[in-house]
């Protein structure tokens, strides 16, 4: 199947969300129909317009998911690191591997050299909190920063390795510490593409037999102000009604959908070849058979007329059919980007009907960004698992909020039972780069 | 190796100049581009230089001004370089028959933050009584950030300028790998090629952190020199009284076709892209690995792929590679290191293998430092000359390489290797060579 040398299976899971961390509490509410999207109560939102979230659940502590003597690492984690960590050990638990990163571990299973990591991060804001309180002890009777005083001696209230926390290959990099994964890693920051274009590269990296196995995804937590802030000025949030609530707020392809509410949240995959799989016996969860990607041509100067540009869109659809050796007939479930932002939706619905015509109507369509929020560069990590999940177990979840469109099978429905052979998993990112991904049900 | 992939075009936009062969006579004149900081009013840093890129004009390499009016500096940089990339190959003249068949994989950094106003608005949102930021910090955020300057800064952004103005329509990425990430994006865009994913890419990358929170990061870290004499003589990689990089910007670029692609539509190769390797430390997060093993075995990688043996000198006696591009940053342990790792794969022949830093007169780069560096590497090959380590003065003894120290000079060069290793432990090589012919 497709152009890659060895074939290349998905072994292992790790969505962490603000529906959970690990696989189970991500797909019992998604087949529940369960949405994480809450006030945000971690800090005041005042005037902002959408003061809404869907975050990790309460108790959530990344130190309890990384060896002990990896503890003081967790001290320069932002939030998306520390995402990216909890999902890591997760993927390898569920995956059956050890690596460096498990207790008591003597011999692990993927060769480190072999093992590689590619993890799609964002732009990640430092903390105002720890920012500002250094920032006060620099400033000028106006109220502006008084460079002088900060470059002098305010800057030392920032902890040396302060930097350190958000860079954003940070991520890879402790998950290749606490794993020792010395193969090939990348840190792609292509917004909402980056967790399927870093799964791609993935896919592309053991078919090319560079590595056995990778730790692939993405992590995002944009749930702080300059990540709200950035995230509306960039048209990508809903201005609330006054009765807003929370969790009916995301209406993918929704004639009245009006943007879409933040997540924080991503996941890992464990991507291996089948060869790898088949010598330490484990049954692959799913066959990673397409990838595709393009890039969206946007006029507008911030790059957000994306629904000007199913044809773009479309085109990493077909190289993903076309490496998969597959035609649009064989595609029975899409997972798209399903945010809810009016020109995203447009954008990925045209592309659709270019693909699939008539037969779109018929093809179930699921989202995640409904109940777990729009997640970033994570975003496509959940959908992934999400698609991975429905494959082995034959189920479309549940769809919340939505109304009947016609001509798409995207409308809130419960949860339920379909022959599932193929899953096309599809993101399309503010920046313009779109990727496909083709997944195939583990015979 | 089935798919042959060459350098078609190049560009860069450095502290050293915004044209291909103005900034290599400048390198080759030893010449440097570090000044005290005029960005910012950096007179009470700990550091208070760098290498600034001056007196550029994006308008003087874009069609289309309107479509990058708000472009923050790093996609202003991205696209100068790649106009130059694109014109020298041609891409106007005798286009590529479908721009779905061209991709992009840039190692961009971030945007510039908008600092002042940033800082403003958190200390208006300041409540001293509970050490947080409170609500009222979105009325000053809203009051004070311009919305274009705030979504400029994703890192993609660049790629989409770069979209815009050339039409650029295949696999697109960008990849933030710290200081190896335009290493590491010329590599990856040399695997999609190699595939068939693409025909073409625009590889490279583009940064600027030459901003008060930038420097504030690098010298928290007590990364950056903090050198009390002349800027000029500030970064001495290699040298025993080095004491960390100096910071520059700017972006290198170039256009990466199968040889099938540009033999079709006539252009003329200037190089030939034959290895790649790329590998993680796994080690720590401040600290590289010390005996140098990711380094080498990033090394080793490229060199396989390449089909070179690093222990075996060539016929007329030269070593298999004859110019090592290093990532030389001029700090303590990036020198020592990369000087372990480049014996540890070389062994014997590491000392008769000529390798400088051009951080010595450009600054670092940071996430544009590779594709700068690959640049050189195809400059050093078509002029047969080796550009100098600048302010070498003091042998460090057990740093024993040949540093090509403080001026440039002539060599036959035919096969060229360039370094790059990020903070994280990401290291990225990859090797180019003498285009001999089809």
């Amino acid at each position: 199947m497709g152009r890659s040398a060895t074939p290349v299976v998905i072994t292992g899971l790790g969505p962490v969300c603000g529906l959970g961390v690990g696989l189970e509490p991500f797909w019992q509410a998604l087949t529940a129909g369960t949405s994480a999207i809450r006030r945000i109560d971690r800090f005041e939102t005042g005037s902002f317009g959408c003061p809404f979230a869907s975050v990790l659940p309460e108790g959530f502590d990344v130190r309890t998911l990384v060896p002990k003597s990896y503890r003081k690492g967790t001290k320069v984690m932002a939030r998306d690191i520390e995402i990216a960590v909890a999902g890591a050990h997760m993927a390898v638990q569920s995956a059956g591997l050890v690596t460096r990163g498990t207790e008591g571990a003597t011999t692990v299973t993927i060769p480190p050299e072999r093992f590689g990591a590619h993890i799609g991060a964002g732009l990640i804001a430092a903390d105002i909190d720890e920012l500002t309180a250094a920032l006060v002890t620099s400033t000028n009777t106006d109220g502006t920063v008084d460079l002088g005083a900060w470059g002098s001696g305010g800057m030392n209230n920032l902890t040396p390795l302060w930097l350190l926390k958000y860079l954003p290959n940070m991520l890879a990099c402790h998950v290749t510490i606490i794993h020792d994964c010395q193969g090939p890693s990348n840190t792609i920051t292509c917004g909402e593409s980056s967790a399927l274009l870093s799964l791609g590269e993935s896919m592309r990296v053991i078919g090319r037999g560079d590595a056995d196995a990778c730790l692939s995804g993405g992590a995002e937590s944009r749930v702080n102000q300059m990540g709200l802030m950035r995230y509306w000025y960039s048209g990508r949030l809903r201005a609330m009604p006054a009765a807003g609530q929370g969790p009916e707020l995301v209406r993918p392809f929704d004639d009245q959908a009006s943007g879409s509410v933040l997540g924080e949240g991503g996941g890992i995959l464990v991507v291996e070849s089948a060869d790898s799989a088949a010598r330490r016996g484990k049954a692959p969860l799913a066959h990673l058979v397409g990838f595709g990607a393009s890039q969206s041509v946007c006029t507008d100067t911030l790059g957000m007329d994306l629904s000007q540009n199913g044809e773009d869109i479309a085109a990493a659809i077909e190289s993903a059919l076309d490496d998969a050796g597959m035609k649009a007939g064989d595609i029975d479930a899409i997972v798209p980007t399903g945010c809810a932002v009016p020109d995203v939706d447009a954008g990925e619905r045209a592309a659709l009907e270019r693909i699939f015509g008539s037969r779109l109507s018929t093809l179930p369509i699921a989202t995640v960004v409904p109940n777990a929020g729009f997640c970033g560069a994570g975003t496509g990590a959940l959908a992934a698992c999400a698609g991975v999940q429905m494959l082995a177990t034959q189920t479309i979840p549940a769809r919340l909020n939505a109304t009947a469109t016609p001509g798409l099978d995207a409308a809130a429905s419960p949860s339920r039972p379909a022959a599932l052979r193929t899953v096309l998993v599809l993101t399309a990112s503010l920046g313009g780069q779109n990727a496909a991904i083709i997944m195939r049900r583990a015979s | 190796m089935s798919v042959r992939i060459v350098v078609t075009g190049m560009g860069w936009v450095t502290p050293l100049g915004h044209d291909l062969e103005g900034v290599w006579g400048r390198m080759m004149r030893s010449e440097c581009g570090m000044a005290p900081i005029t960005r910012f009013d950096a007179r009470t840093f700990p550091t208070t230089f760098a290498a600034e890129v001056r007196d550029y004009d994006v308008n003087a390499f874009v069609k289309h001004p309107q479509a990058h009016a708000t472009a923050g500096l790093n996609s202003k940089y991205a696209l100068g370089a790649a106009r130059q990339a694109w014109a020298q190959a041609g891409l106007d003249e005798r286009p590529a028959p479908s721009l779905r068949r061209v991709g992009m994989y840039l190692g961009a950094g971030e945007g510039v933050i908008d600092t002042a106003n940033y800082f403003s608005a958190n200390v208006a949102g300041w409540e001293a009584a509970s050490s947080r930021v409170g609500g009222s910090w979105f009325d000053a955020a809203q009051r004070l950030l311009d919305r274009a300057r705030e979504v400029e800064q994703e890192p993609h952004m660049p790629l989409a300028h770069l979209a815009r103005e050339f039409g650029i329509r295949g696999p697109s990425y960008n990849c933030l790998t710290a200081c190896a990430a335009s290493t590491q994006a010329i590599g990856e865009a040399c695997s999609i090629l190699r595939r068939g994913d693409a025909d073409a890419m625009l590889a490279g990358g583009t940064h600027t952190m030459i901003h008060p929170l930038g420097i504030t990061g690098f010298n928290r870290l007590t990364a950056l020199s903090t050198f009390k004499g002349d800027p000029t003589k500030a970064s001495r990689p290699f040298d025993i009284g080095r004491d960390g990089f100096v910071m520059g910007e700017g972006s290198g670029m170039v256009v990466l076709e199968t040889l099938e692609h540009a033999m079709a539509r006539g252009a003329t190769p200037l190089a030939e892209l034959i290895g790649y390797g790329s590998s993680a430390d796994a080690f720590r997060i401040t600290d590289i690995q010390p005996d140098g093993r990711g380094a080498a075995a990033a090394m080793t990688q490229a060199l396989a792929q390449a089909g070179i043996d690093p222990l075996k000198r060539l016929d007329d006696g030269r070593p298999p590679i004859q110019y090592i591009s290093a990532h030389g940053t001029g700090t303590k342990e990036n020198d020592s290191i990369e000087t372990i790792g480049v014996k540890r794969v070389f062994g014997e022949l590491a000392p008769s293998i000529p390798m400088s830093s051009i951080k010595s007169m450009m600054g670092h780069l940071i996430a544009a430092a590779g594709a700068v560096e690959f640049i050189t590497c195809v400059q050093s090959i078509r002029h047969g000359m080796l550009p100098p380590t600048i302010n070498y003065a003091n042998p460090d003894p057990e740093l024993d390489l040949d540093y090509v120290p403080n001026t440039a000079r002539a060599a036959k060069i035919d096969t060229c290797l360039s370094n790059s290793f990020g903070f994280g432990g990401q290291n990225d090589t990859v090797i180019v060579t003498r285009w001999r012919g089809a």
